[in-house]
């Protein structure tokens, strides 16, 4: 159980690391990235390293895209994001 | 000779030596899933009895190989006063507040509740890490995460005004020189440096662990402290390109 358990998570930490380096634009590659990390914490989990497993959740959901996509923002480099440009300051703001 | 097939008559041979070095790097490990190593087996029969904590690898961390954990919490410490020269230099002094409503009807929705959750959970994450799984250094990222999704989920502004500079400065400074102070006090009272002085306590309670406690909680504040400081600098031009506010004021 656990052999077979342990043969699919090291798969898809393979299969998805390889997909983040083949993904070229930084934003998409900021997703991608995650559930790489997200493959990487069900492999400590798996391999009953709790500590490590947390540490993992947070820096790749938390602390590694945050830093990221503002790297990304303010270097100006890959796809701006569309929302923003289309965002209007309008009924939404009449609230605050 | 074309370009690409210089680069294949490069990685071939570059490719084959280096799969056979680390095959080779691969057959000297020890096996996977290997029991225990003699370091292993020692923490997991000693650690509880000498240093009353119940999650080995806080004990491991903050005591054990306290002074490594020091090393690191100062790298980290050094990149974030590192960044923060670098992108302070680039800009001016001037503020402005920006104007960035949410558009998002969900964050809108979730608001009241995530907040709070997110950063109780980063506290308890970092108050209990020597008892469950967790710590200092995951907990700070938690805290961290609760601080960036006031401005994710409210404004620029209001997340200004949450993590005012000078505090999260004073708490990034704080949470470092907390660390190198109870090292020094074990070295001042006789002992070796982060020589635990504090009583142990009862195993299993929160007040426990000695330094081992106060150091997890200066680790979780210098952490999260780090994170905001690093994605203030980053974002602290930030007014000056949200299309509308630009747009506003022109």
């Amino acid at each position: 159980m656990t052999t077979a358990l342990l043969v699919v998570v090291l798969t898809a930490v393979g299969v998805l690391g390889v997909c983040v380096v083949l993904t070229h634009d930084p934003l998409r590659q900021t997703v991608v990235n995650g559930f790489f990390g997200l493959s990487l914490v069900i492999f400590f989990v798996v391999l009953q390293a709790p500590d490590v497993a947390i540490s993992e959740l947070v820096v790749s959901t938390v602390a590694y895209p945050l830093v990221l996509l503002a790297t990304v923002y303010r270097t100006g480099k890959g796809t701006r994001d569309p929302q923003r440009k289309r965002r209007a300051p309008s009924d939404s703001e009449a609230g605050r | 000779m074309s370009r690409v097939r210089r680069r294949v008559l490069f990685f071939v041979p570059v490719g084959i030596a280096m799969a056979a070095v680390l095959a080779w790097g691969l057959v000297g490990l020890p096996s996977f899933g290997l029991p225990h190593s003699d370091y292993a087996r020692y923490f997991a029969q000693h650690a509880t009895g000498q240093r009353h904590t119940t999650n080995v690898v806080a004990a491991i961390v903050f005591d054990y190989r306290g002074w490594d954990t020091m090393g690191e919490e100062l790298i980290m410490v050094s990149g974030v006063m590192g960044t923060a020269l670098l992108l302070r230099s680039t800009r001016g002094e001037e503020h402005r507040a920006a104007r960035d409503p949410v558009t998002s009807e969900l964050l809108t929705w979730l608001r009241p509740g995530m907040i709070p959750l997110v950063l109780l959970l980063g506290l308890w994450t970092i108050s209990y890490g020597y008892i469950t799984p967790g710590g200092g250094f995951q907990g700070g990222v938690i805290g961290a995460g609760a601080a960036l999704l006031t401005w994710l989920a409210g404004s620029y502004q209001r997340y200004q005004v949450l993590t005012p500079d000078p505090l999260v400065d004073a708490a990034e400074g704080g949470g470092a020189f907390v660390y190198l102070a109870v090292g020094l006090a074990g070295l001042a009272a006789g002992g070796t440096y982060l020589h635990n002085l504090i009583p142990l306590g009862t195993t299993g309670d929160l007040a426990s662990g000695g330094t081992i406690a106060v150091l997890n909680a200066a680790t979780g504040l210098a952490v999260a402290a780090g994170l905001v400081l690093i994605f203030h600098e980053f974002l602290e031009d930030y007014t000056e390109t949200v299309p509308d506010v630009a747009a506003e004021e022109r």
